[in-house]
């Protein structure tokens, strides 16, 4: 909470006006309808919607994989449309954290050095780049398997060194597309409740996904359709929600 | 409670060992995860009718209260329920099926629409339940998997409408967006 106020009330990602058209004339192709959308700290936003919703576009943009057409995108202060792409690549390091389905670690290194890795291609010496994947990886659970390769890890765990390394170090906005994957319903559920901790702490998330049990870890979620988002959702008040027994006044 | 979910939820706790009205009450609502307001009389009219089948019987008062313990005939009553899996019956008949089945009949309604607001209505709900798992203790597990049945049903019923949702889609031709219009 302490964290959400000291960093005021600008948000964590604010897109205005954002739009994304691929090609031109006969065979221009509309992806994202021009659209805001702001993430706050402390929050996080799930994203729906069939394929070819322009939900993934929307993902790519604000981590600064594709530029948008039109409009204007901040992540945490930054105006991605003044950044040349050296710039996109230090905000990629140092600001935004990716889970994808697709866990890309790498093979041939530890669970620990996976981690490590954006903050040593950013120059941070090897001592405080290990501790912050130690810390990072106790965030996620697994302080004992830092010394695992992948290959040695269950899928859920490599999921969570997954998230260990997007969230390594200050970055605090995390964008995550499927990042419960193959995963069965616990480990899928361990995953979400790491996506919502972090974002309980103050960091900012940005979820894509098919599932509506997984999308219900948000305190919003955002239904696109051709491009365009029709509607949002936020959690009911249901009166008659059990209590655990003996909590009852 | 259903008649049924209560029949053999007295059965369940009985054969754990005897009971009065009250402990069966509360022990029905611990067991259920919280999620089941339970009616005192309703235990009681339910033990009656256990007790006019053979399934329990009622053993001698003390000064306050009346225990009642299972018969064999009730045990293998329940063995027989717990044997026999539930199937779910072969025809919707809920009334989210039925609205959106009558929408695709109507040629006023938007059936999109229609789709993204059950969608967004169903998914609030999903969230508060989602809510509520994020604060339950580990180790309640019968509230913990009350709320599973919960979301996955729910979240049954969104992959339902995003079916729906991409029937109409690829159906929808121009000139059938006129004729809704």
């Amino acid at each position: 909470m302490s964290e959400m106020q000291a960093s005021g009330s600008a948000a964590a990602v604010e897109l205005r006006g954002v739009g994304r058209v691929y090609g031109s004339g006969h065979t221009q192709v509309v992806a994202l309808q021009p659209t805001d959308l702001s993430v706050r700290h402390g929050e996080l936003v799930a994203v729906m919607g069939p394929s070819g919703s322009g939900k993934s576009t929307l993902l790519a943009i604000v981590g600064g994989l594709d530029r948008p057409s039109t409009g204007r995108v901040m992540v945490e202060g930054n105006d991605l449309g003044g950044l040349d792409s050296t710039g996109l690549a230090l905000l990629r390091r140092r600001t935004v954290g990716y889970v994808f389905q697709e866990l890309n670690l790498l093979a041939g290194l530890t669970a620990s050095e996976n981690v490590s890795l954006p903050l040593e291609l950013e120059g941070v010496g090897g001592g405080p780049a290990r501790d912050a994947a130690q810390a990072a990886l106790s965030r996620v659970g697994l302080s004992e398997l830092g010394d695992r390769f992948p290959d040695d890890l269950s899928g859920g765990e490599q999921q969570r060194v997954a998230i260990a390394r997007a969230i390594v170090g200050s970055r605090r906005v995390l964008l995550t597309d499927e990042p419960t994957g193959a995963l069965d319903s616990v480990n899928g559920e361990l995953v979400m409740r790491l996506l919502r901790a972090h974002c309980d702490a103050g960091g900012a998330g940005l979820l894509v996904t098919h599932d509506a049990a997984h999308a219900a870890w948000a305190d919003r979620v955002v239904f696109l359709r051709d491009g365009r988002i029709v509607d949002e959702s936020r959690p009911a008040s249901i009166p008659d929600m059990p209590e655990p027994i003996g909590s009852a006044a | 409670m259903t008649d049924m979910a209560m029949r053999y939820g007295l059965l369940t706790l009985l054969a754990e060992e005897p009971a009065h009205g009250y402990e069966l009450k509360t022990g029905l609502e611990r067991a259920a995860g919280g999620s089941w307001a339970i009616n005192v009389g309703q235990v009681y009219s339910t033990l009656r009718r256990l007790e006019r089948d053979g399934l329990v019987v009622e053993d001698a008062a003390t000064a306050d209260h009346r225990d009642y313990r299972i018969t064999p005939l009730g045990r293998t009553e329940l063995d027989r329920w717990f044997a026999a899996p539930y199937a779910p019956d072969s025809a919707p008949r809920d009334e989210l099926t039925a609205k959106v089945l009558l929408a695709i009949a109507s040629r006023d309604v938007d059936v999109r629409d229609l789709l993204q607001r059950q969608r967004t209505a169903i998914l609030s709900v999903l969230q508060a339940y989602t809510r509520r798992k994020a604060a339950a203790a580990a180790d309640d597990l019968a509230l913990l998997m009350m709320l599973d049945a919960l979301i996955f049903r729910a979240e049954a019923d969104v992959r339902w409408l995003d079916a729906c949702d991409g029937r109409v889609a690829r159906r929808a031709q121009p000139s059938a967006g006129e004729v809704r219009s």
